[in-house]
Protein backbone atom coordinates (compact mmCIF):
# COMPACT_ATOMS: atom_id res chain seq x y z
CA UNK A 1 0.00 0.00 0.00
CA UNK A 2 2.86 2.14 0.31
CA UNK A 3 3.63 2.00 -3.40
CA UNK A 4 4.41 5.04 -5.53
CA UNK A 5 5.73 5.90 -8.64
CA UNK A 6 7.59 8.82 -9.66
CA UNK A 7 6.35 11.09 -12.77
CA UNK A 8 6.62 14.59 -14.25
CA UNK A 9 4.43 17.35 -13.65
CA UNK A 10 3.38 18.76 -16.94
CA UNK A 11 1.42 21.53 -16.22
CA UNK A 12 0.13 23.27 -12.30
CA UNK A 13 -3.75 23.71 -12.66
CA UNK A 14 -4.54 25.28 -9.00
CA UNK A 15 -2.48 25.49 -5.53
CA UNK A 16 -3.57 21.79 -5.05
CA UNK A 17 -3.80 20.38 -8.24
CA UNK A 18 -1.45 19.72 -11.13
CA UNK A 19 -1.33 17.28 -14.24
CA UNK A 20 1.50 14.63 -14.19
CA UNK A 21 3.05 11.78 -16.91
CA UNK A 22 4.76 8.81 -16.95
CA UNK A 23 5.06 7.59 -20.22
CA UNK A 24 2.00 8.45 -22.16
CA UNK A 25 -0.39 8.53 -19.42
CA UNK A 26 -1.26 11.82 -17.77
CA UNK A 27 -3.65 11.92 -14.48
CA UNK A 28 -4.40 15.01 -12.27
CA UNK A 29 -2.97 14.82 -8.69
CA UNK A 30 -2.58 16.34 -6.04
CA UNK A 31 0.38 18.67 -5.05
CA UNK A 32 -0.32 20.34 -1.48
CA UNK A 33 2.15 18.46 0.31
CA UNK A 34 4.75 19.66 -1.82
CA UNK A 35 6.86 23.18 -1.48
CA UNK A 36 6.49 25.14 -4.85
CA UNK A 37 6.25 22.47 -7.61
CA UNK A 38 7.12 23.67 -10.56
CA UNK A 39 6.39 21.64 -14.67
CA UNK A 40 9.13 19.70 -15.00
CA UNK A 41 9.62 18.25 -11.73
CA UNK A 42 10.06 14.50 -11.12
CA UNK A 43 7.65 13.92 -8.29
CA UNK A 44 6.88 10.54 -6.56
CA UNK A 45 3.01 9.81 -6.59
CA UNK A 46 1.06 7.85 -3.96
CA UNK A 47 -2.58 7.52 -3.93
CA UNK A 48 -2.69 9.98 -6.04
CA UNK A 49 -0.79 12.95 -4.09
CA UNK A 50 2.43 14.06 -4.62
CA UNK A 51 4.69 12.93 -1.56
CA UNK A 52 8.53 14.15 -2.80
CA UNK A 53 10.18 16.05 -5.65
CA UNK A 54 13.32 13.65 -6.60
CA UNK A 55 16.29 14.84 -7.46
CA UNK A 56 18.13 12.65 -10.08
CA UNK A 57 15.70 11.35 -12.17
CA UNK A 58 18.41 11.22 -14.83
CA UNK A 59 19.34 7.28 -15.01
CA UNK A 60 22.83 8.10 -15.98
CA UNK A 61 23.02 10.40 -12.90
CA UNK A 62 21.25 7.65 -10.86
CA UNK A 63 24.06 4.86 -12.12
CA UNK A 64 26.80 6.80 -10.58
CA UNK A 65 25.19 7.69 -7.78
CA UNK A 66 24.47 4.08 -6.69
CA UNK A 67 28.20 3.56 -7.75
CA UNK A 68 29.05 6.27 -5.48
CA UNK A 69 26.52 4.70 -2.46
CA UNK A 70 28.13 1.65 -2.93
CA UNK A 71 31.69 2.67 -2.76
CA UNK A 72 32.71 0.87 -5.89
CA UNK A 73 35.38 2.20 -7.99
CA UNK A 74 34.29 3.50 -11.60
CA UNK A 75 35.44 0.24 -13.64
CA UNK A 76 33.86 -2.05 -10.73
CA UNK A 77 31.76 -4.82 -12.57
CA UNK A 78 33.60 -4.12 -16.08
CA UNK A 79 35.02 -7.51 -16.38
CA UNK B 1 26.29 -6.06 -21.22
CA UNK B 2 24.65 -2.14 -20.11
CA UNK B 3 26.17 -0.26 -17.32
CA UNK B 4 23.52 -1.04 -15.30
CA UNK B 5 23.76 -4.86 -14.87
CA UNK B 6 27.91 -4.85 -14.44
CA UNK B 7 27.03 -2.60 -11.78
CA UNK B 8 23.89 -4.67 -10.71
CA UNK B 9 26.52 -8.05 -10.94
CA UNK B 10 29.62 -5.70 -9.21
CA UNK B 11 27.15 -5.33 -6.28
CA UNK B 12 25.57 -8.86 -6.17
CA UNK B 13 29.15 -10.13 -6.43
CA UNK B 14 30.49 -7.47 -3.48
CA UNK B 15 27.92 -8.80 -1.58
CA UNK B 16 28.59 -12.38 -1.10
CA UNK B 17 31.94 -11.68 -0.90
CA UNK B 18 31.11 -9.18 2.23
CA UNK B 19 28.59 -12.17 3.82
CA UNK B 20 31.23 -14.45 3.20
CA UNK B 21 33.69 -12.73 5.40
CA UNK B 22 30.85 -12.26 8.04
CA UNK B 23 30.63 -15.48 7.98
CA UNK B 24 27.62 -16.43 9.76
CA UNK B 25 24.34 -16.31 8.98
CA UNK B 26 22.70 -12.84 9.11
CA UNK B 27 19.02 -12.23 9.56
CA UNK B 28 17.54 -8.98 7.93
CA UNK B 29 13.85 -7.76 8.16
CA UNK B 30 12.47 -6.09 5.28
CA UNK B 31 9.96 -3.84 7.20
CA UNK B 32 8.21 -2.50 4.27
CA UNK B 33 5.26 -4.15 2.50
CA UNK B 34 6.47 -2.87 -0.73
CA UNK B 35 9.86 -4.33 -0.47
CA UNK B 36 8.69 -7.60 0.17
CA UNK B 37 6.92 -7.65 -3.13
CA UNK B 38 9.66 -5.58 -4.96
CA UNK B 39 12.99 -8.33 -3.71
CA UNK B 40 10.85 -11.31 -4.25
CA UNK B 41 9.05 -9.68 -8.18
CA UNK B 42 12.91 -8.53 -9.11
CA UNK B 43 14.43 -11.81 -8.30
CA UNK B 44 16.98 -9.78 -5.58
CA UNK B 45 16.22 -12.43 -3.00
CA UNK B 46 17.19 -15.40 -5.45
CA UNK B 47 20.85 -13.54 -6.01
CA UNK B 48 21.77 -12.76 -2.24
CA UNK B 49 24.40 -15.86 -0.52
CA UNK B 50 22.95 -18.70 1.44
CA UNK B 51 24.44 -16.78 4.47
CA UNK B 52 22.01 -13.74 4.37
CA UNK B 53 17.91 -14.41 5.65
CA UNK B 54 15.64 -12.08 4.41
CA UNK B 55 12.03 -11.94 6.85
CA UNK B 56 9.66 -9.61 5.91
CA UNK B 57 8.25 -7.14 8.63
CA UNK B 58 4.88 -5.96 9.82
CA UNK B 59 4.80 -3.35 7.12
CA UNK B 60 1.90 -4.12 5.77
CA UNK B 61 -0.79 -2.53 6.80
CA UNK B 62 -4.13 -4.27 5.94
CA UNK B 63 -2.38 -7.39 7.27
CA UNK B 64 -1.78 -5.55 11.02
CA UNK B 65 -4.86 -4.26 11.19
CA UNK B 66 -7.18 -6.34 13.60
CA UNK B 67 -10.09 -8.33 12.16
CA UNK B 68 -12.47 -6.98 14.14
CA UNK B 69 -12.53 -3.81 12.48
CA UNK B 70 -13.42 -5.30 9.20
CA UNK B 71 -16.81 -6.36 10.84
CA UNK B 72 -17.22 -3.43 12.43
CA UNK B 73 -17.10 -1.91 9.01
CA UNK B 74 -18.84 -4.04 7.88
CA UNK B 75 -21.86 -3.37 10.80
CA UNK B 76 -22.16 -0.03 9.93
CA UNK B 77 -23.24 -1.11 6.50
CA UNK B 78 -25.34 -3.83 7.15
CA UNK B 79 -26.93 -1.73 10.38
CA UNK B 80 -27.73 1.28 8.08
CA UNK B 81 -25.67 3.86 10.00
CA UNK B 82 -23.20 4.78 7.22
CA UNK B 83 -21.81 4.14 3.75
CA UNK B 84 -18.16 2.99 3.48
CA UNK B 85 -15.50 3.98 1.34
CA UNK B 86 -12.00 1.94 0.85
CA UNK B 87 -8.83 1.41 -0.58
CA UNK B 88 -9.45 -2.06 -2.27
CA UNK B 89 -6.59 -3.71 -0.42
CA UNK B 90 -9.28 -4.02 2.95
CA UNK B 91 -12.38 -5.51 0.35
CA UNK B 92 -11.02 -9.25 0.06
CA UNK B 93 -10.19 -9.37 3.96
CA UNK B 94 -12.26 -11.61 6.28
CA UNK B 95 -13.24 -10.55 9.77
CA UNK B 96 -13.43 -12.28 12.31
CA UNK B 97 -17.15 -13.22 11.71
CA UNK B 98 -15.45 -14.44 8.29
CA UNK B 99 -17.69 -12.05 6.10
CA UNK B 100 -16.03 -9.11 3.60
CA UNK B 101 -16.64 -6.29 2.61
CA UNK B 102 -16.75 -7.15 -1.16
CA UNK B 103 -20.26 -9.48 0.10
CA UNK B 104 -21.59 -6.25 0.24
CA UNK B 105 -20.37 -4.12 -2.92
CA UNK B 106 -24.20 -4.98 -4.34
CA UNK B 107 -25.69 -2.44 -1.55
CA UNK B 108 -24.06 0.09 -3.83
CA UNK B 109 -22.89 1.09 0.02
CA UNK B 110 -19.27 0.57 -0.20
CA UNK B 111 -17.45 2.57 -2.22
CA UNK B 112 -13.89 1.72 -3.73
CA UNK B 113 -11.12 4.64 -3.94
CA UNK B 114 -7.87 5.19 -5.62
CA UNK B 115 -7.04 8.28 -4.00
CA UNK B 116 -8.48 9.94 -1.13
CA UNK B 117 -9.20 13.12 -2.80
CA UNK B 118 -12.19 11.36 -4.65
CA UNK B 119 -13.35 11.45 -0.90
CA UNK B 120 -14.59 14.83 -1.23
CA UNK B 121 -17.18 14.29 -3.95
CA UNK B 122 -18.61 11.10 -2.62
CA UNK B 123 -19.98 12.81 0.63
CA UNK B 124 -20.98 15.60 -1.38
CA UNK B 125 -22.90 12.89 -3.29
CA UNK B 126 -24.64 11.36 -0.54
CA UNK B 127 -26.90 12.45 2.37
CA UNK B 128 -25.73 10.28 4.97
CA UNK B 129 -22.28 9.98 6.48
CA UNK B 130 -19.52 8.20 4.55
CA UNK B 131 -16.90 6.26 6.40
CA UNK B 132 -13.57 6.16 5.15
CA UNK B 133 -11.52 2.89 6.47
CA UNK B 134 -8.26 5.08 7.15
CA UNK B 135 -5.45 2.14 6.55
CA UNK B 136 -2.28 2.96 6.69
CA UNK B 137 1.24 3.85 7.86
CA UNK B 138 3.01 7.41 7.05
CA UNK B 139 2.81 7.40 3.82
CA UNK B 140 -0.45 7.42 3.14
CA UNK B 141 -1.44 9.41 6.62
CA UNK B 142 -1.20 12.41 5.03
CA UNK B 143 -2.98 11.89 1.57
CA UNK B 144 -6.32 10.92 3.86
CA UNK B 145 -6.14 13.67 6.62
CA UNK B 146 -5.37 16.31 3.36
CA UNK B 147 -8.91 14.92 2.03
CA UNK B 148 -10.21 15.41 5.42
CA UNK B 149 -9.24 18.86 5.82
CA UNK B 150 -10.58 19.15 2.14
CA UNK B 151 -13.94 18.18 3.04
CA UNK B 152 -14.47 20.38 6.06
CA UNK B 153 -12.89 23.54 4.25
CA UNK B 154 -15.40 23.15 1.71
CA UNK B 155 -18.06 22.39 4.12
CA UNK B 156 -18.64 18.94 3.74
CA UNK B 157 -19.28 17.30 7.21
CA UNK B 158 -20.58 14.07 6.23
CA UNK B 159 -17.14 12.45 5.50
CA UNK B 160 -15.87 10.57 8.24
CA UNK B 161 -12.74 8.26 9.41
CA UNK B 162 -12.31 5.13 10.93
CA UNK B 163 -8.83 5.34 11.48
CA UNK B 164 -6.23 2.85 12.23
CA UNK B 165 -3.03 4.54 11.36
CA UNK B 166 -0.07 2.98 12.15
CA UNK B 167 3.70 4.42 12.46
CA UNK B 168 6.20 2.54 11.69
CA UNK B 169 9.31 3.33 14.37
CA UNK B 170 7.49 2.81 17.66
CA UNK B 171 6.95 -0.62 15.83
CA UNK B 172 10.68 -1.13 15.07
CA UNK B 173 11.04 -0.35 19.08
CA UNK B 174 8.78 -2.93 19.82
CA UNK B 175 10.51 -5.73 17.56
CA UNK B 176 13.86 -4.51 19.15
CA UNK B 177 12.32 -5.64 22.37
CA UNK B 178 12.42 -9.38 21.44
CA UNK B 179 15.27 -10.28 21.19
CA UNK B 180 14.62 -13.96 19.90
CA UNK B 181 14.26 -12.44 16.87
CA UNK B 182 17.90 -12.55 16.25
CA UNK B 183 16.98 -10.11 13.74
CA UNK B 184 20.81 -8.00 12.71
CA UNK B 185 19.30 -5.18 10.58
CA UNK B 186 16.87 -3.21 9.35
CA UNK B 187 15.99 -2.62 5.11
CA UNK B 188 14.02 0.91 6.18
CA UNK B 189 11.27 1.76 3.97
CA UNK B 190 11.49 4.21 1.64
CA UNK B 191 8.45 5.91 1.29
CA UNK B 192 7.26 6.41 4.72
CA UNK B 193 11.16 7.66 5.16
CA UNK B 194 9.92 9.97 2.76
CA UNK B 195 7.40 11.41 5.02
CA UNK B 196 9.20 10.93 8.03
CA UNK B 197 12.90 11.59 7.35
CA UNK B 198 16.02 9.69 8.21
CA UNK B 199 16.14 11.38 11.97
CA UNK B 200 12.85 9.30 12.69
CA UNK B 201 15.26 6.08 13.33
CA UNK B 202 17.56 7.91 15.66
CA UNK B 203 16.45 5.57 18.44
CA UNK B 204 18.65 2.82 16.22
CA UNK B 205 22.08 4.14 16.75
CA UNK B 206 24.04 2.03 18.62
CA UNK B 207 21.48 -0.41 18.73
CA UNK B 208 21.07 -2.01 14.82
CA UNK B 209 21.77 -0.82 11.24
CA UNK B 210 19.67 0.11 8.90
CA UNK B 211 19.65 1.55 5.66
CA UNK B 212 16.58 3.83 4.66
CA UNK B 213 16.09 1.61 0.83
CA UNK B 214 14.34 2.49 -2.46
CA UNK B 215 12.45 0.48 -4.19
CA UNK B 216 14.56 -0.34 -7.71
CA UNK B 217 16.75 -3.29 -8.09
CA UNK B 218 19.68 -1.47 -7.75
CA UNK B 219 18.30 0.36 -4.77
CA UNK B 220 17.35 -2.82 -2.73
CA UNK B 221 21.25 -4.44 -3.56
CA UNK B 222 22.76 -1.03 -2.30
CA UNK B 223 20.58 -1.49 0.70
CA UNK B 224 21.39 -5.13 1.37
CA UNK B 225 25.01 -4.11 0.46
CA UNK B 226 24.87 -1.53 3.12
CA UNK B 227 23.49 -3.70 5.89
CA UNK B 228 26.21 -6.31 5.18
CA UNK B 229 29.20 -3.75 5.79
CA UNK B 230 27.69 -2.49 8.67
CA UNK B 231 27.85 -5.63 9.88
CA UNK B 232 31.29 -6.77 9.20
CA UNK B 233 32.65 -3.52 10.57
CA UNK B 234 30.36 -3.90 13.66
CA UNK B 235 28.97 -1.07 13.35
CA UNK B 236 24.97 0.07 14.19
CA UNK B 237 23.93 3.40 12.46
CA UNK B 238 21.42 4.87 10.27
CA UNK B 239 21.95 5.26 6.61
CA UNK B 240 20.25 6.53 3.87
CA UNK B 241 20.92 5.10 0.64
CA UNK B 242 17.70 6.49 -1.10
CA UNK B 243 18.69 10.67 -0.38
CA UNK B 244 16.85 11.12 -4.38
CA UNK B 245 13.87 11.24 -2.18
CA UNK B 246 14.62 11.17 1.34
CA UNK B 247 15.62 14.02 3.53
CA UNK B 248 16.38 14.10 7.25
CA UNK B 249 13.50 15.61 8.41
CA UNK B 250 11.27 14.38 5.78
CA UNK B 251 8.87 15.86 3.85
CA UNK B 252 7.94 19.68 6.16
CA UNK B 253 4.94 19.54 5.30
CA UNK B 254 3.64 16.16 5.53
CA UNK B 255 4.82 16.19 8.79
CA UNK B 256 3.31 19.61 10.07
CA UNK B 257 -0.12 18.20 8.32
CA UNK B 258 0.13 15.25 10.78
CA UNK B 259 1.06 16.86 14.03
CA UNK B 260 -1.46 19.36 13.25
CA UNK B 261 -4.64 16.79 12.90
CA UNK B 262 -3.16 14.08 14.90
CA UNK B 263 -1.58 11.82 17.91
CA UNK B 264 0.18 9.07 18.92
CA UNK B 265 -2.26 6.23 20.19
CA UNK B 266 -1.54 2.91 21.47
CA UNK B 267 -3.72 0.54 19.71
CA UNK B 268 -3.71 -3.36 18.48
CA UNK B 269 -1.69 -4.54 16.12
CA UNK B 270 -2.93 -7.38 14.09
CA UNK B 271 -0.41 -10.23 15.31
CA UNK B 272 2.02 -8.03 17.52
CA UNK B 273 -0.31 -6.76 19.97
CA UNK B 274 -0.98 -3.49 21.79
CA UNK B 275 2.15 -1.18 20.92
CA UNK B 276 2.52 1.43 22.54
CA UNK B 277 2.36 4.83 20.87
CA UNK B 278 2.31 3.20 17.27
CA UNK B 279 -0.86 4.40 16.14
CA UNK B 280 -2.39 7.78 15.28
CA UNK B 281 -6.11 9.24 15.95
CA UNK B 282 -7.60 12.22 15.35
CA UNK B 283 -7.14 15.31 17.36
CA UNK B 284 -9.96 16.31 19.66
CA UNK B 285 -10.43 19.24 17.35
CA UNK B 286 -11.41 16.89 14.60
CA UNK B 287 -13.28 14.49 16.83
CA UNK B 288 -16.54 15.67 14.92
CA UNK B 289 -14.54 13.76 12.07
CA UNK B 290 -13.97 10.59 13.96
CA UNK B 291 -15.96 7.74 13.01
CA UNK B 292 -15.53 5.75 15.85
CA UNK B 293 -16.70 8.46 18.69
CA UNK B 294 -19.24 10.04 16.06
CA UNK B 295 -20.69 6.48 15.10
CA UNK B 296 -20.14 4.85 18.31
CA UNK B 297 -17.57 2.18 16.96
CA UNK B 298 -16.74 -0.29 19.51
CA UNK B 299 -12.70 -1.29 19.98
CA UNK B 300 -11.88 -3.43 17.41
CA UNK B 301 -11.10 -7.62 18.80
CA UNK B 302 -8.27 -9.36 16.94
CA UNK B 303 -9.33 -12.86 16.67
CA UNK B 304 -7.25 -15.24 14.42
CA UNK B 305 -9.07 -17.77 11.76
CA UNK B 306 -7.95 -21.19 13.00
CA UNK B 307 -4.90 -22.66 11.86
CA UNK B 308 -4.05 -19.36 10.38
CA UNK B 309 -0.42 -17.99 11.07
CA UNK B 310 -0.45 -14.66 9.56
CA UNK B 311 0.31 -12.88 13.34
CA UNK B 312 3.65 -14.99 13.23
CA UNK B 313 4.20 -13.94 9.73
CA UNK B 314 3.84 -10.40 10.22
CA UNK B 315 6.19 -10.38 13.53
CA UNK B 316 8.78 -12.37 11.37
CA UNK B 317 9.00 -15.48 13.35
CA UNK B 318 7.16 -17.68 10.66
CA UNK B 319 7.38 -17.81 7.32
CA UNK B 320 4.37 -18.68 5.30
CA UNK B 321 5.61 -22.20 3.66
CA UNK B 322 5.56 -23.11 7.97
CA UNK B 323 1.65 -22.77 7.70
CA UNK B 324 -0.38 -25.79 7.07
CA UNK B 325 -2.83 -23.47 5.06
CA UNK B 326 -0.90 -21.76 2.86
CA UNK B 327 -0.93 -22.59 -0.46
CA UNK B 328 -3.80 -25.31 0.05
CA UNK B 329 -6.51 -23.64 1.95
CA UNK B 330 -5.51 -20.27 1.12
CA UNK B 331 -4.89 -19.06 -1.95
CA UNK B 332 -5.08 -14.91 -3.56
CA UNK B 333 -8.12 -15.79 -5.12
CA UNK B 334 -9.73 -18.12 -1.61
CA UNK B 335 -7.61 -15.83 1.29
CA UNK B 336 -7.75 -17.33 4.72
CA UNK B 337 -5.90 -14.57 6.82
CA UNK B 338 -4.96 -11.14 5.64
CA UNK B 339 -1.01 -11.70 4.90
CA UNK B 340 -2.10 -13.61 1.99
CA UNK B 341 -5.25 -11.36 1.09
CA UNK B 342 -3.23 -7.81 0.68
CA UNK B 343 -1.36 -7.45 -2.49
CA UNK B 344 1.64 -6.90 -0.14
CA UNK B 345 1.31 -9.70 2.21
CA UNK B 346 4.34 -11.77 2.60
CA UNK B 347 1.89 -14.66 2.15
CA UNK B 348 0.65 -13.37 -1.35
CA UNK B 349 4.57 -12.41 -2.06
CA UNK B 350 5.37 -16.11 -1.53
CA UNK B 351 3.04 -17.59 -3.43
CA UNK B 352 3.10 -15.31 -6.66
CA UNK B 353 6.67 -15.03 -6.43
CA UNK B 354 7.92 -17.99 -4.96
CA UNK B 355 9.31 -19.39 -1.39
CA UNK B 356 12.44 -20.79 -2.75
CA UNK B 357 15.66 -18.96 -2.67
Amino acid sequence: MCLATPMKIEKIVDARRAVVSEGNVQVEIDVSLLKDPQPGDHVIVHAGYAIETLTLADAEERLELFRKLAELSGEAGSA
Amino acid sequence: MSDESRLARSLVSEIHEVSAKIGRQVRLMEVCGTHTVELRKQGIQSLLPPLVTLVSGPGCPVCVTPSGYIDNAINLVTEGRADVATFGDLMKVPGASGRTLSSLTGSGRVKLVYSPHELVEIAKGRGHPVVFLAVGFETTVPTIVSALLEAREQGVHNLFLYTAFKTVPPALRFLLGNPSHGLDGFILPGHVSIIIGSDAYAFLEGIRPGVITGFEGMDMLVGILELLRQIQRGERRVQNAYPRAVKSGGNARAVELIERTLEPRTEMWRGLGPIPGAALGLKAWLSESDAEKTLGIPPAVDREPPGCLCSRVIAGMSTPPECALFGKRCTPDDPVGPCMVSSEGTCAAYFRYGSSR
